[in-house]
């Protein structure tokens, strides 16, 4: 059985570290789908059609643009958010689970698989679950009409971008941390105030300067004001290279920190 | 062919092989050769070297000097190739726990790239090999611990490796689950797979290596048969005497009037190293010794160890 012997091409292990990670979604993609589902039902019905009836009658300083409604001015923000929760939960605990807890990552560099390859596999997984979130909500607001299918398909971009920004960066703290609390903390003080305050449910410009120049150094407000550009037929703030170059650099420096990380951590 | 300067007609060689973690030398320039078809051991305490030995044949791990070759390729050079004709059964358990048993098998194999008929072949074979198969389709998190070092085993064989990697691989597990296993790799050593194993079990380096190394801080102390290393470096046969603990056992060792080769005191006992145990018992019967308990037994590998470090292997 020489044949068998030989070394796949390193672009084939990655191919089949994504396959294994697919082999396991057989288990869960139901329940995965289904909140894929549920989550912007949630989030457009309490914060779009509900909040959006207190917001319509416009009693702050900040103003929608002409003729566009709470729901559609969120639901962009919204999809790009969730595609950004998705990445670095999936960045995260799956993680530490293939170094410490499980070690399946180690038995993977076993293989003919380098750390390497089991980044890049990684790295498309992680592509795939951004993607079927963001998608799944682009379904979602365009059978509301909160979007048009157009626009939704086109914020699926922006979204998988914000995911690799926040998902791989997550992927290098997820291998170097040693206490799920630490990760935990990365969620409570990281994860969860960019939901909140990256221009997904109000401008920015409504936000204390540091914090607006936080949202403009982090991923996820690009993501946000490209979808909504997308959305709503209007120019970004920023020219729409900035925002691209933003969550891109999150992205590579995230790769890169993770290949590191693991590679010390797997094959010291 | 890129062999990093070892050359020869073995499966592993090393020259020099040197491992280090900042200031801590785990691997102290140690030469050594293993030829094919051959079970070679790496017998020592916790913290010897073995398991960073280990990894960096398995080519996991990056040597910081010293030469290294697998199947005549550089490990950190040709880690993919070399890993691909290798089987590794680490330490501590990587199984899938959200996986089945075989599909435990399916997605290591798929690693290799293997065709999935193959892979579902080979499958029915190994869970066979390792009687896991009435546990095909179970999860893998109930399993006991000697099953899930069972199917660790089965996983590593699923490419046909040409030799195997087994770093302790019965630490941790009950005398009978430690039988099953040792009666499955004596299997495999017959059928010819080159077997690689670090352990710090004199019984398992006796019931299994041909050859060993014996390790100790880093370095390479012996190496030789289990039988060879015996012969040259302890008596045949030894004399175990226990006293009441009120009795200072260095005092009782200097009473015995130089019966046997050499006397090692340990905290319990002593151990009398003579050629005929039989006939140095008689002896201190005829000396009148106090003693509170006496066992006659063949030298082993442990005994080797306490002649070469002065301390036991398993403390």
């Amino acid at each position: 059985m020489a044949a068998t012997h030989l070394a796949p091409p390193p672009w084939l292990r990655a191919l089949r570290v994504l396959e294994v990670e697919l082999r396991r979604y057989r288990r869960t993609w139901r329940a995965s789908v289904f909140s894929a589902f549920v989550n912007p039902l949630l989030f457009l019905g309490a914060m779009g059609y509900g909040l959006g009836e207190l917001v319509a009658e416009g009693q702050g300083t900040a103003t929608l643009p002409d003729g566009v409604s709470y729901v559609a001015f969120i639901a962009p923000g919204l999809m790009v958010a969730a595609a950004m929760q998705t990445g670095a939960a999936e960045g995260a605990f799956p993680v530490m689970a293939g170094v410490k807890w499980q070690r399946t990552y180690h038995a993977t560099i076993a293989t003919p698989a380098t750390v390497t390859d089991l980044v890049v596999g990684n790295t498309l997984w992680l592509s795939f679950r951004v993607a079927v979130t963001a998608g799944v909500y682009g379904l979602v607001v365009a059978a509301l009409g909160a979007m048009s299918p157009l626009a939704a398909a086109a914020s699926v971009g922006p979204a998988l971008l914000v995911g690799w920004g926040m998902g791989l960066p997550m992927t290098a703290i997820a291998a170097h941390v040693d206490q799920p609390s630490t990760l935990s903390a990365f969620f409570r003080f990281g994860v969860l105030p960019l939901f909140l305050l990256s221009g997904t449910f109000f401008p920015v410009s409504e936000l204390p300067a540091a914090a607006e120049v936080v949202a403009a150094l982090t991923p996820v407000w690009h993501g946000v004001e490209l979808a909504r550009a997308a959305a709503l037929g209007t120019a970004p703030p920023w020219p729409v290279l900035g925002h691209l170059a933003v969550p891109t650099l999150w992205g590579v420096t995230g790769f890169v920190a993770a290949r590191r990380t693991l590679a010390r951590r797997l094959a010291p | 062919m890129s062999t990093a300067g070892v050359r020869g007609g073995g499966l592993v060689a090393a020259r020099g092989l040197t491992k280090s973690f900042g200031d801590f030398v785990a691997v102290d320039g140690i030469d050594f050769e293993v030829t094919a078809g051959e079970t070679f051991g790496f017998l020592g305490p916790n913290g010897a070297g073995k398991s960073s030995t280990m990894r960096m044949i398995a080519a996991v791990s990056h040597r910081t000097a010293g030469d290294l070759s697998v199947f005549g390729l550089d490990p950190d050079v040709d880690g993919p190739a070399i890993r691909a004709r290798l089987g590794v059964v680490p330490q501590e358990d990587s199984l899938d726990l959200e996986l089945s048993v075989a599909e435990n098998l399916l997605v290591y194999g798929r690693y290799f790239n293997l065709p999935r008929d193959v892979i579902r072949r080979r499958t029915t074979e190994l869970l066979d090999f390792v009687r896991l198969t009435d546990r095909a389709d179970s999860p893998v998190e109930p399993l006991s611990g000697g099953m899930k070092r069972r199917l660790t085993i089965a996983r590593s064989l699923v490419n046909d490796p040409t030799m195997l990697l087994l770093d302790e691989p019965t630490t941790g597990l009950d005398p009978q689950a430690r039988h099953a296993l040792w009666e499955r790799l004596y299997r495999l050593k017959q059928d010819g797979v080159t077997l690689l194993l670090t352990t710090h079990y004199m019984d398992e380096a006796e019931q299994l290596c041909d050859r060993l190394v014996v390790m100790d801080g880093g370095r390479i102390v012996a190496e030789g048969s289990p039988r060879a290393l015996i012969q040259r470096h302890v008596t045949r046969e030894v004399l175990e005497l226990r006293y009441s603990p009120d009795v200072d056992l260095t005092v009782a060792a200097t009473d015995l009037n130089g019966t046997g080769d050499r006397v090692e005191v340990l905290p319990d006992r002593l151990l009398v190293y003579v050629d005929d145990a039989d006939a140095a018992h008689a002896r201190i019967v005829d000396l009148d010794v106090d003693v509170a308990g006496v066992l006659t037994r063949r030298a082993t590998l442990e005994d080797v160890f306490l002649a070469l470090t002065g301390r036991t292997l398993v403390d």
